[in-house]
C-alpha cells in the first residue's frame, strides 16, 4: 500500500480566530524550511489542515521530521481518493490487509466524517457501507466500535477524500516565528538549548548569543555552540547565533574587580551585551536556561544583583525546573549528547572559588566605577561575528564531495 | 575479465578510493586530538556516521564502526555474552551461520555457555516454532544471518523480531554481511539489538565495516585503550575508512533502486538455464532468496577444476564461501539443508553485483556449456 500523503492536524492554532490564517500561513513555511531536502513534496493548506503530497517519497524520514515541528497537534499517514464510495471500500481494504499483514491485527472499526456536506451519503451510511465491504472481503476479522485494533478514519473534503489510520503525536506548541524574536544565552551547557527549546515551543523565533573566550576556549566548543544551535532549528526555522569575544573583558574584571564578584559582574557584563545585540537585531526578550537556586550566579540574590542591568524581559522557562527534569528534556531534543561533552566555556575559566550567593547591587554598582564598562562592551559588540545556523547541512562544497 | 564472486568481496569504485585516498592525506588528524587538525577529522568521522545512519534510517549513535563483518560479529556475540552472562548463559543460532559466528559460538560453548543451533529445512530456512521452542528463561541472545553468504537464502528476520520482542532479555543480532544494500531490511521495524556489516561487500574498502547497536544496548569491549566509539571499540578511528564506507553505502543504496529489478533478470536466466546443462544440480532454493547469490553443484567434478578452467577464461566464480573455501571440507551450510556428501562438497558459488552485466551472464553460461561436458568427457 503506498501511501501519496500526509494530513496534519493543528491544536491551539484552530483557536485562534482572526489570527489564525497567520498561525496557519507561518506553519506552513516552517514545515517547508524544515522539510527542504526534501524537493518533490507538495504542500496544501485546507480548513484546519495541511495536507503534504508525498509524490513518491519515503514517508518515514519527512514523518521523523514531522514530528519536531511546534504547532503540530498530530498527523497521519492518508490516502487520498476521489469522492467516490467504491474508491474508498478498495482503499479501505487495502490498509485493512497491509495492517493485518504487518501487524497482525484482528479488529476494526470505520470512522467516517463528512467534512464536505454535499457529498449526498452522510457519515453513518458511509460507516456501514465501507465497513461491511471490507468486512466482506476479508478473513479472520471482526468489528468491534469501542476497542479496534484498527480505526480507519475517511474524511470526506471538497477536492477529495483521505483516508488515515493511527495519529502520530505532534509536538504541540505554537509555530515558531508567531511570537517574536527572543535572544537566548547559549552558553554549551545542558541548560540554555532546553530553555531555547522551551522557548520556541510558545512560537518565539530564536537568535542565540555565545560568550567565547579564545585561546582559553578552544574551537570545538564552539563546534559545540554551533551544533547545539543547529539542533534547535529542528523545531522550525534557523537561528542567527552572535559569537561575542569576551576574553578582553574576563582579564579586565580579573585584574580590577575583587574576586568574590568577578563572577556578578561577568553576568551583568554579558546581559548588557546581549541587551545591545537585541536592540541591534529588534529582539524584544532575552531567555536563559538559569533555574532557582542551581548554582552561585542563579541564586534569587544573583538574579536581583544581575537582572538590574536591564529592562528587557528575561524568560526562564526552567526556573522552577530540577536537573533531571531539564536532563530529561535535553535526551528527548537530542541535545544532551552534545551538551556533555567536555569542553570549557568561558563561564568556567578565570572563575574565583569565592563567587558570592549573596551579592548586592550597591556593591556591584560601586565596584563598576573603577571599571571601563562602555569602553569593553562598545568593543566586544563591535567584534561579534554573527553566523546563519541552518538545518541544512550547507557544508564546503570540498567536504560534500567526499561524501 | 567476468567478476562472479562479489560475495567474497567486490571491488571498491574508483570514486570511493578517491575518497579514501583524499581523507588520508588532507584529514590525517586524529580524531580525539584537541588542536584544529583533529576536529577536523572528528567532523568528518561524525559526518560519516550521520549520513551512514540516515542511509539505515537508524540513530548517529547507533552506528559503531569497526575493522569489518568478523569484529563485528564477533564484537556483538562475545560482548553480549560476557555482558550479559549474570542474566543467563543460553545462547541461540543457526547451524548455517557464517563462520565468524559459527566458530564465535562454538569458542562460547568451550567457555561455559550453552548454545542451541537452529536446524534448517531443504530450503535453509529455519522454523519459527523451533525458534520460539528453544528460548529459556536464561537465553540472552540470538544471532541469525539475514541472507546466507553460501546460498542466499534469506531468513524472516521481521517475523523473528516480531516474535523475539516478546522477549526482552534476548537480544537479538543479525549478520546481514551479505545482505545490505542487496535485500532491504528495515532494521527499526525488525526490532534488532544488532547488526553487522562490512564495507568492502557494498564497494567499500576492507578494513572498515560497522555494527549498529540499537540505543541503550551495552557491549562488554573486546578490544581495550583509548575508549573510542562510545567506549565499545577502542583504537584511532579509521577516519578514510569510514567516510569511503559512507560514501559506498550511498551508491550503493542508489544503485540498488533500479538494480534489484536488473538482478532479478539476471538470477532469473541463471537458476532457469544453469539446471538444463548436463551434470547441475541447483543448491539455492528458488524461492525466499536473494537474487545475487547462486549456488549450484556440478555431478562428479571437483569444484576447483571448474574454477580453474572458469579462471583461464577470466571468469572467476568460487566454491562454497571464500572464507573456508581453502579447507577441503563439504559445506556445513549445504549439509544441513540435507544434501548429500557429495553436493556438499562439489559446490559453486555465484555472487553478482550492480555491476554485472546480461553480456557477462550469457558469456558465463556459454562458457559453462562448454567447460562441463569436456570435464564430464575427461571423466568417462
Amino acid at each position: 500500500m503506498e501511501y501519496n500523503h500526509i494530513l496534519i492536524r493543528f491544536g491551539e492554532l484552530a483557536l485562534k480566530g482572526k489570527n489564525r490564517s497567520f498561525f496557519e500561513k507561518q506553519l506552513l513555511q516552517n514545515m517547508k524550511f524544515t522539510l527542504k531536502e526534501f524537493s518533490g513534496l507538495t504542500f496544501k493548506r485546507t480548513y484546519g489542515r495541511i495536507i503534504i503530497e508525498l509524490n513518491g517519497l519515503n514517508h518515514e524520514p519527512i514523518m521523523e521530521k514531522l514530528s519536531f515541528i511546534f504547532g503540530i497537534h498530530s498527523f497521519s499517514l492518508a490516502l487520498k481518493v476521489e469522492n467516490d464510495v467504491d474508491e474508498m471500500k478498495n482503499a479501505a481494504l487495502g490498509i485493512l490487509k497491509e495492517q493485518q499483514a504487518n501487524e497482525g491485527i484482528k479488529t476494526f472499526k470505520i470512522t467516517s466524517k463528512r467534512a464536505y456536506k454535499p457529498f449526498p451519503i452522510d457519515s453513518q451510511a458511509l460507516n456501514q457501507k465501507i465497513g461491511g465491504y471490507v468486512l466482506s472481503q476479508s478473513d479472520d476479522i471482526s468489528v468491534d466500535v469501542h476497542n479496534p485494533d484498527l480505526d480507519i478514519r475517511v474524511e470526506v473534503r471538497e477536492a477529495a477524500t483521505y483516508l488515515t489510520f493511527g495519529q502520530y503525536p505532534g509536538a504541540g506548541g505554537l509555530p515558531v516565528g508567531t511570537g517574536g524574536k527572543v535572544l537566548l544565552m547559549l552558553s554549551g551547557g545542558i541548560d540554555s538549548p532546553v530553555a531555547g527549546y522551551l522557548t520556541m515551543k510558545r512560537g518565539a523565533r530564536l537568535e542565540a548569543i555565545h560568550f567565547h573566550s579564545p585561546p582559553y576556549t578552544n574551537e570545538r566548543a564552539k563546534e559545540k555552540v554551533k551544533e547545539l544551535a543547529k539542533r534547535l532549528t529542528k523545531f522550525g526555522s534557523s537561528i542567527r547565533l552572535h559569537l561575542v569575544p569576551f576574553t578582553d573583558i574576563q582579564q579586565h574584571l580579573h585584574k580590577e574587580a575583587p574576586s568574590n564578584y568577578q563572577m556578578t559582574l561577568m553576568r551583568r557584563m554579558m546581559l548588557r551585551i546581549s541587551e545591545r545585540i537585541a536592540q541591534e537585531r529588534g529582539i524584544l526578550a532575552i531567555a536563559s536556561g538559569e533555574s532557582l537556586g542551581q548554582v552561585a550566579s542563579q541564586t534569587l540574590h544573583s538574579m536581583n544583583t544581575i537582572n538590574e542591568v536591564t529592562n528587557l524581559p528575561i524568560i526562564r522557562p526552567l526556573v522552577t525546573m530540577d536537573k533531571l527534569e531539564v536532563i530529561d528534556i535535553a535526551k528527548k531534543i537530542d541535545t544532551y549528547e552534545t551538551s556533555i561533552l567536555p569542553f570549557e566555556d568561558c563561564c568556567t575559566i578565570f572563575l574565583p572559588p569565592d563567587s558570592k550567593t549573596r551579592p548586592k547591587r550597591e556593591h556591584a554598582n560601586k565596584f563598576e566605577k573603577y571599571l571601563e564598562v562602555d569602553h569593553y562592551i562598545d568593543d566586544a559588540v563591535n567584534r561579534t561575528e554573527s553566523i546563519q545556523i541552518s538545518n541544512v547541512n550547507k557544508v564546503e562544497k570540498e567536504i560534500e564531495d567526499l561524501f | 575479465m567476468i567478476y562472479l564472486d562479489n560475495s567474497a568481496t567486490t571491488r571498491p569504485h574508483k570514486e570511493v578510493l578517491d575518497t579514501y585516498i583524499k581523507v588520508s592525506y588532507d584529514f590525517f588528524g586524529n580524531p580525539s586530538s584537541l588542536h584544529t587538525l583533529g576536529m577536523e577529522a572528528e567532523g568528518l568521522l561524525t559526518k560519516a556516521r550521520t549520513a551512514i545512519a540516515s542511509q539505515l534510517q537508524v540513530g548517529a549513535k547507533e552506528i559503531l564502526f569497526t575493522s569489518g563483518g568478523t569484529e563485528g560479529n564477533n564484537l556483538a556475540i562475545k560482548g553480549t555474552a560476557s555482558h550479559k552472562k549474570s542474566k543467563g548463559r543460553h545462547l541461540i543460532t543457526t547451524e548455517v551461520e557464517h563462520a565468524s559466528s559459527y566458530e564465535t559460538y562454538k569458542e562460547l560453548e568451550q567457555a561455559g555457555f550453552e548454545v542451541t543451533y537452529l536446524k534448517v529445512d531443504s530450503d535453509g530456512r529455519i522454523s519459527l516454532e523451533e525458534l520460539e521452542q528453544s528460548i529459556r528463561k536464561e537465553t540472552i541472545l540470538v544471532s541469525i544471518i539475514h541472507v546466507n553468504n553460501e546460498t542466499g537464502t534469506i531468513q524472516p528476520i521481521e517475523k523473528i523480531g516480531r516474535l523475539l520482542s516478546k522477549y526482552p532479555q534476548v537480544r537479538f543480532h543479525v549478520d546481514d554481511v551479505q545482505g545490505i544494500t542487496k535485500v532491504p531490511l528495515n532494521i527499526k521495524k525488525a526490532k534488532i539489538d544488532l547488526l553487522t556489516a562490512s564495507a568492502h561487500k557494498f564497494h567499500g574498502v576492507r578494513g572498515s565495516g560497522l555494527l549498529y547497536v540499537r540505543d541503550g544496548v551495552r557491549l562488554k569491549p573486546q578490544i581495550h585503550g583509548g575508549v573510542q566509539e562510545m567506549q565499545m571499540r577502542s583504537g584511532t578511528e579509521h577516519v578514510a575508512g569510514a567516510v569511503a564506507m559512507a560514501k559506498a553505502l550511498r551508491i550503493e543504496m542508489e544503485k540498488a533502486k533500479e538494480g534489484r529489478a536488473d538482478l532479478v533478470k539476471l538470477h532469473s536466466k541463471l537458476i532457469h538455464t544453469l539446471p538444463k546443462i548436463e551434470g547441475v544440480t541447483m543448491n539455492s532454493p528458488l524461492n525466499g532468496v536473494a537474487h545475487h547469490i547462486i549456488n549450484f553443484s556440478v555431478d562428479s567434478i571437483k569444484p576447483e577444476v571448474l574454477i580453474q578452467s572458469l579462471a583461464q577464461k577470466k571468469i572467476y566464480v568460487s566454491t562454497k564461501s571464500a572464507c573456508s573455501s581453502k579447507l577441503a571440507e563439504p559445506s556445513r551450510v549445504l549439509l544441513s539443508m540435507g544434501k548429500d556428501n557429495h553436493a556438499a562438497s562439489s559446490a559453486i558459488r555465484v555472487s553478482l553485483s550492480y555491476e554485472t552485466t546480461e553480456q557477462e551472464i550469457q558469456f558465463f553460461i556459454q562458457e559453462l556449456k562448454k567447460i562441463i561436458p569436456t570435464l564430464l568427457g575427461v571423466k568417462k
